[in-house]
């Protein structure tokens, strides 16, 4: 693997060659807030929070962190005004759905973000997709996908798939950042397969 | 039919195709485009019974053909040799021009263009001013062929373009000649084509592909239609062409889902120059082989974006992906892949057979060539123009659209859809060009022109727009999503009377966001709209907030 030098935040690094931006930040120690990446999972750069300045060849662009790869003679900047207004607003935006959620309040605090900016759409979810996308990567199942699309988008779980899988996995449920994808599973659960719950309670 | 195996083989076949043809034997032209909504649905028919009848059969030709153009004034009924055009032909029409015209060599005056400024008649279709003053280089040939016959396009000199590539010219010599003919794209970026078909031709995976991008999701857009269904080989040809210069073996055509005419054309296109030796392996005897596959859209807006296109043809849900790594390096599974839109494809074979120094002499500057134009919305016309860059605005929506109707004054000009710009009618000079445009605030985008009058509210406008978008937004990316959901909601109380201090700074703030950390160029480019009309009519979105007023008086709550 060759290496690549890079600075971020004025530090200089030396990358291997595939390294994401979020990765390579991490091995310096310059933290980037993330809410749709997790390890384990291919990154899906939703959520736009790990948005960082990369500067190439002088010029600069916003990117997503998560999904950049690093390349040569690379710049990063992860905390200039641009960044954290844009950190901030989307912050605003999800918390409009997830007001409650505590990574959001915790990034909330850090930035700045007012939690009652934007008109209220208390649907939680907002749809960082790591329970869809765990469902498929990881448990190869898609018992949870998204369904329709714009601002209609939607976590769904499949009722016949998921009453036989959900209820001895439950392994995504850790991973969601707001309430939304247990409320998801109790009305699945409450609409489809009754019997069940009550078993379990 | 049997394969043509070299470019004399060719030549011969298209002098072959000639010689049968009798120069001076009737041929009825009928616009079967879609463009006419379906006004020409059975005129074909009732003209080859009424031939019939009058023992013509076989005497005559009857050619369906795909879009002429001028939607306005469709059907269109073209006479050759004479080329002795009608206009609004109906059903109940076609007896009369069967006796009179075809019969007795007479024109039927009632259905001849009159001019509605001069009052002047134009018999043949050349003639029409809205024909006359085209520069016709792409659709020129609509009226005179049947697109499901690629005798009919080689006998008007079809596949010429691929024949002086593939026998005359080395790949690189294509590719430099689209290069040097500055060929840009015209899908909406207006991105040099030549060094995208570059990049993946020197890109170093060796399976590489080539798309044509059919999908044409713009609101008002059908030129793209209008073009690939009435002239598929041009298409085609270009796309071989493509693939020759850029090295690659299999090329996708990703398309409309919903128009059967289109999917048939393309169908007996692929299937007969396959038969031809045109296409497939070792075409024309060159050693080069190309196979083309046709993928449907699923007719969601964002389809169209090069990379959500890419994960549809792969069988994934068309949803887009970053493109950190550009799709002419690593796009339909992981191979490079070359995506153009379908005129950008139809220039290539004029581009090959007559040089891109003729090409540089049309246009302007930066932007050569033609453009395909569809316009609709406030004005007298609707139908699609070709005309070079260069051309100006008004030229277009006064010259070719025939002005605004009801005696109503023009109040702005919208380009590129939901992702474009409007212009105010001040700025009507300004000329069809690629940056000069973008300058404005008012990006091509694919070519749909949309005409406003006086009585056009700009701020409902701008919802409307965001409307679409938040609607068509795949959904994926916070910004767009979740943007886009607040700048509506913030347009639609502005424009029910419930505006507030601060709603335009906020929508600029929103804006800017959005347009910088979105994830791709659908949300990129999302508050390009609104962008603009805040620019330019600004003082509407402040009387709509402070005042409480609606200067069109179009918004209800606010009368
Ligand atoms: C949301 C969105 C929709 C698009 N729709 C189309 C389309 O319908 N047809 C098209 O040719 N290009 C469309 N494009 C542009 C394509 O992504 C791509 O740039 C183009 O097909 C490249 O071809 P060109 O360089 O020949 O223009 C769209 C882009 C976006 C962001
Ligand atoms: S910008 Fe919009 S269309 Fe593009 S990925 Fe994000 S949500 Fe989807
Ligand atoms: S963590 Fe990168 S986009 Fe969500």
């Amino acid at each position: 693997m060759s290496k690549i030098l890079i600075k971020i935040d004025g530090r200089e690094f030396e990358a291997s060659e595939g390294m994401t931006i979020l990765q390579a930040a991490k091995e310096v120690g310059v933290e980037i807030p993330t809410l749709c990446y997790y390890e384990k999972l291919e990154p899906y750069g939703g959520c736009r929070l790990c948005t960082v300045e990369a500067e190439i060849r002088g010029r600069s662009k916003l990117v997503a962190a998560c999904l950049y790869p690093v390349e040569k003679d690379l710049i990063v900047r992860t905390r200039t005004e641009k960044v954290d207004q844009i950190r901030k607003m989307l912050l605003e935006l999800m918390l409009a759905h997830a007001p409650a959620s505590r990574d959001l309040q915790a990034y909330a605090e850090e930035y700045g973000a007012d939690k009652n900016r934007f008109q209220k759409e208390s649907s939680f979810c907002i749809h960082c997709g790591l329970c869809v996308r765990y469902c498929a990567e990881i448990k190869k199942k898609e018992v949870i996908t998204f369904v329709d699309r714009g601002t209609n988008r939607e976590i769904s779980f499949i009722p016949e798939i998921a009453s036989q899988e959900c209820e001895n996995c439950k392994e995504c449920f850790p991973l969601c950042p707001t309430e939304a994808l247990q409320a998801a599973y109790v009305l699945t659960q409450a609409l489809s397969f009754p019997s069940l719950q009550s078993v379990t309670e | 039919m049997a394969r043509i195996n070299s470019a004399a083989e060719l030549e011969e076949r298209r002098l072959g195709i000639l010689s049968k043809r009798d120069p001076n034997k009737l041929c009825i032209a009928v616009c079967n485009g879609n463009g006419c909504s379906g006004r020409n649905e059975g005129i074909i028919s009732v003209f080859t019974e009424e031939l019939g009848k009058q023992s013509l059969d076989g005497k005559v030709d009857v050619r369906a053909t795909g879009c002429h153009g001028f939607c306005e004034k469709g059907p269109f009924v073209v006479i050759y040799p004479e080329e002795i055009c009608y206009t609004g032909v109906t059903l109940e029409d076609v007896p009369e021009i069967v006796a009179q015209t075809v019969v007795g060599n007479q024109v039927v005056d009632r259905l001849v263009y009159t001019d509605p400024a001069t009052g002047e008649k134009a018999v043949r279709q050349s003639d029409i001013p809205y024909y006359k003053n085209q520069t016709r280089l792409l659709m020129g040939n609509n009226p005179m062929i049947n697109p499901k016959d690629i005798d009919e396009y080689l006998a008007l000199g079809g596949y010429a373009g691929l024949s002086k590539a593939l026998f005359e010219m080395t790949p690189e010599q294509v590719l430099e000649e689209i290069k040097k003919a500055n060929l840009r794209g015209r899908g909406g970026g207006g991105f040099p084509a030549g060094s995208k078909w570059e990049t993946t031709r020197n890109a170093p995976e060796k399976v590489k592909y080539v798309i044509v991008n059919g999908h044409e999701g713009e609101p008002g857009a059908f030129m793209d239609r209008a073009l690939f269904t009435g002239n598929p080989h041009l298409v085609l040809e270009g796309l071989i062409i493509g693939a020759y210069a850029i090295g690659s073996h299999l090329g996708f055509i990703y398309t409309r889902h919903d128009s059967p005419e289109l999917l048939a054309n393309i169908r007996t296109a692929l299937k007969q120059a396959e038969e031809y030796g045109l296409l497939g392996k070792d075409i024309m005897g060159s050693g080069f082989d190309f196979e083309v596959e046709v993928h449907f859209d699923i007719g969601i807006f964002v389809s169209g974006e090069s990379s959500a296109l890419m994960r549809s043809i792969e069988g994934k849900a068309p949803e887009p992906t970053p493109k950190y790594i550009r799709t002419s390096v690593s796009g339909i599974w992981g191979k490079p892949s070359n995506l153009n839109n379908i005129e950008t494809w139809a220039n290539v074979p004029q581009i090959i057979s007559k040089g891109s120094e003729w090409y540089s002499t049309i246009g302007t500057e930066r932007s050569k060539g033609t453009k395909l134009i569809s316009f609709f919305g406030n004005v007298c016309n609707t139908g699609v123009v070709e005309v070079p860059f260069g051309t100006s605005l008004k030229e277009i929506v006064y010259g070719f659209g025939g002005g605004i109707p009801n005696g109503k004054k023009l109040k702005a000009v919208h380009f590129g859809g939901a992702m474009g710009g409007s212009l105010p009618a001040s700025m009507i000079d300004t000329p069809l060009d690629f940056d000069g445009l973008a300058k404005v605030g008012a990006q091509i985008g694919a070519g749909a022109l949309m005409v406003l009058d006086e009585d056009t509210c700009m701020v409902d406008l701008a919802r409307f727009f965001m409307k679409f978008l938040s609607e068509e937004s795949c959904g994926k990316c916070v910004p767009c999503r979740e943007g886009v959901r607040q700048m509506l909601n913030i347009l639609t109380n502005i424009t029910e009377g419930k505006g507030k201090e601060g709603d335009i700074e906020l929508l600029e703030e929103i804006s800017e966001v959005v347009g910088e950390a979105a994830l791709c160029s659908l949300g990129r480019t999302a508050p390009a709209p609104l962008l603009g009309m805040l620019n330019y009519f600004r003082d509407e979105f402040e009387a709509h907030i402070k005042e409480k007023r609606c200067p069109a008086h179009f918004c209800k709550n606010l009368q």
